[in-house]
């Protein structure tokens, strides 16, 4: 594990990836979304507004495992101060807040035709957009001190408090009465729909996730470049 | 063509759907990647100025190269 903690080493083998996660992730979109608009048929309930599904539940899933990601790393960074921990966490949560609001907006474009409304306080959608201002408020934390490093801290310990929620998005829909519809693809009888459909969406899920792989190489990058760009700034004060 | 853009009546909602997500993952990845461009030219500029160009060999043998 400790192979990986080294920053320098770290930089090399993103370089050595990215292209393939770039070819990979644009593969998958292409696949996926023709498979959304092409192979997978219209819903017997729901027209063609099941569309909006291979974007919806990939999004909102990556939503959370963006957030679960955020509380591992965040964990790793305060117990072991591990260097790169705390990086992937801060240059993982734009990401997750951008899946995280999208699972909201096409979430809203659904309901409005399905259920008849843009918007219901009901539990699956309170605790997702509960979990929106967690993304924001971390990042927010973040900036919040002169002192990075209680930042990072402050923010950790923020991003720790909050995977509480993630249980409550999880179960909500069973727990609570919800004009959500319950789990169809994680339950404990395996997924509860069609061949013709469960495959664009899975394959959507994996380029979504793709995508946060690329989005996160480059954000780590750029933050290790700005620690290097701090301390050269630090000599150059001191004159070299 | 015309009743693919349709959706059954639901293209107003679909394609706001799809519209929306590329969007935003487009300005998330072009941002990023305009900010690790930005941050790299800024890296090299300050390292040609305090004549470190030579000391990045060194950097990547050593194992603690950012704290140095």
């Amino acid at each position: 594990m400790h192979r990986f903690a080294n920053p320098t080493r770290f930089l090399r083998i993103a370089a050595a990836i990215q292209p393939w996660v770039i070819g990979i992730t644009v593969i998958l979109f292409g696949v996926g979304l023709y498979m959304s608009f092409f192979t997978s048929p219209p819903d017997y309930q729901q027209g063609e507004t099941v569309r909006i599904m291979y974007v919806h539940v990939p999004a909102a899933w990556m939503g959370m495992f963006c957030y679960a990601s955020l509380a591992i790393a965040s964990a790793v960074s305060l117990i072991w101060k591990h260097p790169l921990a705390d990086v992937a966490a801060k240059a993982t949560a734009p990401t997750g807040a951008a899946f995280t609001f999208l699972s909201l907006v096409t979430g809203s474009l659904w309901g409005k035709p399905m259920w008849g409304t843009w918007w219901v306080w009901d539990a699956r959608l309170t605790s997702m957009l509960i979990l929106l201002f967690l993304y924001l408020g971390y990042m927010a934390l973040q900036g919040a001190f002169d002192d990075r490093a209680r930042g990072a801290k402050a923010s950790a310990i923020l991003a720790l408090v909050g995977a509480v929620n993630l249980p409550i998005i999880k179960f909500s829909v069973t727990w609570w009465n919800s004009l959500h519809q319950g789990a169809t693809v994680v339950t404990m009888d395996g997924p509860k729909m069609d061949a013709s459909m469960l495959w664009p969406l899975l394959i959507m899920a994996f380029a979504f996730k793709g995508y946060y792989i690329w989005v996160l190489l480059v954000r780590m990058r750029q933050e290790l470049t700005a620690n290097k760009v701090r301390i050269l700034r630090l000599k150059q004060a001191h004159g070299g | 063509m015309q009743e693919f853009l349709e959706m059954g009546g639901y293209g107003a909602y679909v394609w706001p759907s799809y519209g929306i997500t590329a969007l935003v993952m487009v300005i998330l990845l072009i941002a990023s990647v305009r900010s690790l461009s930005s941050t790299e030219a800024t890296h090299k500029r300050l390292q040609t100025e305090l004549g470190l160009d030579k000391e990045q060999k060194q950097e990547t043998e050593n194992s603690n190269g950012d704290e140095a």
